[in-house]
C-alpha cells in the first residue's frame, strides 16, 4: 500500500502541493490528472524521495520516505518525467547498472533484463548508445529501468509522452498486464489514457485534490452523459425536429450544430431517451444518417473541473 | 559499499565513453613533460630527483582538476539523470562518495601514467625512491582535495562552465593561502591566530613538505580532512536542493 499523509510542498510563497492525502491499494491503477503546473510531478517526486516535503509524509510499503528512504525506494519503481537516463550508455549497460545498484544477483539480473527487453521491445537498440535513440525508445528504456526489479509499487510520470499510437497501445497493455497485483500510479494529460488503463482517477488543480473517483463516474459527470446525437443526411428542418424532440418526455433541452447538420438531445437526470428518439425518427421518417448515444466527454469534465471560470 | 562501487564504476566508464578522458590524459602528460624538462630544467640540474616534476603539480591541477570535477553533478542536474540517481535505493553518502572516488581514480590513472619520468630518473641516476613515492602520495592527496572542492561546487551549479571557474578560484585561494599575496588581505585587520589558520590551510605548504619526502602524518591528515569536509558540504548542498 502507498499512502500520502497531508503532503505539502512550498517553494517560497508558492504552494505547489497543498495538504494532499490519499492511499492506493494493490490492484489499483491510479491516474493522476491535472493541468500543467498543478502539482502532479511534485507529488510524485515527493513519493520518490527526490523532493523533500515541506510537511507531511509519504509511505511506500509501510516505509516512510522521510525516515527510511532506502527501504521505501527498494519497493518502488519510478519513472521520472522525461525518462532521463545516462545518454552515453547503451541500454544494456544502463540496465545492468540499475540492476547492480539495486543489488540484484547475476542470475536474477539476466532473467529480469531478458524479460523487460522482451516486454518493451528494445532488443534492436540494445547496444546503441541511449543518446542516439528516438524519443519513443528512450521512454521505453526508462520504463524498463523502472520495472526491472519487479517492484510492488510503480510510479510513472507521463509514461506514454512522446510515443506513437502503437507504442502507446503497447505501454498501456503492459500497464494493464502488470496491474493485477501491483500498485500503479501514472500521471498524464491524455484523458483517454485514464479511461483505457486506470480504475481510479485523481484530478489535482493548484496543488489540491479536487476529484477522486473512478474514470466512469468522472465521465458520468459530463453533461453529455447519456445524451443522444442525431446527424442528418441533407439539410433537414433542424428547428422543427428540435421542437419535436423537445416535446418528448425526459428531455431537458436540445442543441443544434449547423455545421455538422446534427443535433444533440440532453436528457433530464440520468434518463434513457435513445429508444424514444429513434422511434420518433422512424415514425416521422427523418433523413437520419447517424444516431448514437454519447458516453460523456472526459475532456469537457476535465475543463469544467480544473478551469471553472472558462465556460465549457 | 556495493552501491559505492557500482556508482564509481559507472562514473569512471562515463569518463572514457567521451573524448574527455583521452584529451585530458594527453594534455596532462604533454604539459607535465614539457614543464618538467623545459621550465624545470630536469637535465640541467644534474640531480637524480623529481623535484622539478612535482613542483608543477599544484599549478597543473589548478586548471585540469576542475575540468574533471565540473561535470560530476552539473551534468546530472542538467540532463535530469540526478532524479534517477537520487531515487535509487542508495544513501546520499554513497552517491557522493561513489562519484568522488571515480574522479579520484581517474586522476590516479593520469598520475600513474607519468611513470616513464620515474623510469628516466632511475635510468640516469640513483634517486631516493622513498622520497619519490611520498611525493606521489602527496600529489594524489592534493588532487583529491581539489576534486572534493570541485565536486561540491559542481553540485551547486547546473552550468559546468560556471562550476569550472568558481572551482579554479576557490582552489587558487586554497593553494596560495600561505603566501603573502593572500595573507596581506588579512594582515591589516585580522588577529594573528586567524592569519596563522589561513596560512595553515595552504595546499602548497602541505604538499611541499610531502614532495620533499617528509612523510608527516599531519600533512596526510590535513588533505584527508579537507576532502572529508568538502564531500560533507557536497552532501549538504544536495540535501538543500532536495528541500528546495
Amino acid at each position: 500500500m502507498i499512502k500520502a499523509n497531508a503532503l505539502t510542498k512550498r517553494y517560497g510563497p508558492l504552494t505547489a502541493v497543498d495538504n494532499v492525502s490519499f492511499s492506493v491499494q494493490p490492484g489499483e491503477v491510479l491516474g493522476f490528472l491535472g493541468p500543467n503546473g498543478a502539482g502532479k510531478s511534485t507529488t510524485m517526486r515527493m513519493f520518490s524521495g527526490f523532493v523533500e516535503p515541506t510537511s507531511g509524509d509519504a509511505e511506500i510499503c509501510g516505509y516512510s520516505i522521510k525516515r527510511h528512504p532506502p527501504d521505501a525506494k527498494r519497493c518502488l519503481g519510478y519513472l521520472p518525467e522525461g525518462a532521463p537516463s545516462y545518454g552515453e550508455m547503451t541500454p544494456r549497460a544502463f540496465l545492468e547498472f540499475i540492476a547492480r545498484v539495486r543489488g540484484m544477483s547475476g542470475v536474477e539480473r539476466r532473467r529480469r533484463t531478458e524479460q523487460v527487453v522482451e516486454q518493451l521491445h528494445i532488443d534492436n537498440v540494445f547496444d546503441q548508445s541511449i543518446d542516439t535513440l528516438s524519443k519513443g525508445f528512450k521512454r521505453r528504456v526508462g520504463i524498463a529501468q523502472a520495472i526491472l526489479h519487479d517492484p510492488p509499487v510503480l510510479i510513472m510520470d507521463e509514461p506514454t509522452d512522446g510515443l506513437d499510437p502503437n507504442q502507446k497501445h503497447e505501454v498501456r497493455e503492459l500497464i494493464r498486464s502488470m496491474s493485477r497485483d501491483k500498485i500503479i500510479v501514472i500521471s498524464t494529460h491524455i484523458l483517454e489514457e485514464v479511461e483505457a488503463v486506470c480504475n481510479r482517477s485523481i484530478i489535482i488543480a493548484s496543488g489540491r485534490i479536487v476529484v477522486d473517483e473512478t474514470p466512469e463516474s468522472l465521465i458520468n459527470r459530463s453533461r453529455f452523459h447519456n445524451a443522444v446525437t442525431i446527424r442528418f443526411a441533407r439539410t433537414a428542418e433542424l428547428a422543427d425536429i428540435r421542437d419535436a424532440i423537445g416535446r418528448l418526455d425526459d428531455i431537458d433541452h436540445v442543441e443544434i450544430d449547423e455545421k455538422f447538420r446534427s443535433l444533440t438531445a440532453f436528457p433530464t437526470e440520468n434518463a434513457m431517451v435513445l429508444t424514444a428518439i429513434s422511434d420518433l425518427a422512424a415514425a416521422q421518417d427523418w433523413p437520419v444518417e447517424q444516431l448514437h448515444m454519447e458516453s460523456g466527454r472526459l475532456d469537457e469534465v476535465f475543463r469544467s473541473i480544473t478551469a471553472p471560470e472558462v465556460p465549457a | 559499499m556495493n552501491a559505492i562501487r557500482v556508482i564509481a564504476a559507472r562514473e569512471l566508464n562515463a569518463y572514457f565513453a567521451t573524448p574527455l578522458a583521452y584529451v585530458f590524459l594527453v594534455i596532462y602528460l604533454i604539459l607535465i613533460g614539457t614543464f618538467t624538462f623545459y621550465l624545470g630544467g630536469f637535465y640541467e640540474r644534474g640531480q637524480a630527483d623529481l623535484i622539478p616534476f612535482f613542483n608543477f603539480h599544484p599549478w597543473l591541477y589548478l586548471f585540469l582538476v576542475p575540468a574533471i570535477s565540473m561535470r560530476l553533478w552539473s551534468e546530472e542536474r542538467k540532463s535530469g539523470s540526478i532524479e534517477l540517481l537520487m531515487t535509487l535505493p542508495i544513501t546520499m553518502g554513497e552517491a557522493v562518495l561513489g562519484k568522488f572516488l571515480a574522479a579520484w581514480c581517474f586522476v590516479g590513472v593520469a598520475l600513474a601514467l607519468t611513470f616513464p619520468i620515474w623510469l628516466t630518473v632511475n635510468y640516469l641516476g640513483d634517486p631516493d625512491n622513498g622520497v619519490i613515492l611520498t611525493a606521489y602520495v602527496g600529489s594524489f592527496l592534493m588532487a583529491g582535495a581539489f576534486l572534493a572542492i570541485g565536486a561540491c561546487i559542481s553540485a551547486a551549479n547546473r552550468n559546468q562552465v560556471v562550476a569550472f571557474i568558481i572551482t579554479v578560484a576557490v582552489c587558487f585561494a586554497f593553494l596560495l593561502s600561505g603566501v603573502e599575496l593572500v595573507l596581506d588581505f588579512f594582515v591589516a585587520w585580522a588577529p594573528q591566530w586567524l592569519i596563522d589558520s589561513v596560512a595553515g590551510l595552504s595546499f602548497l605548504t602541505h604538499f611541499n613538505a610531502l614532495s620533499n619526502g617528509v612523510l608527516d602524518l599531519r600533512d596526510i591528515l590535513y588533505f584527508l580532512l579537507v576532502i572529508a569536509a568538502w564531500l560533507y558540504a557536497n552532501a549538504v548542498v544536495l540535501d538543500m536542493k532536495k528541500a528546495g
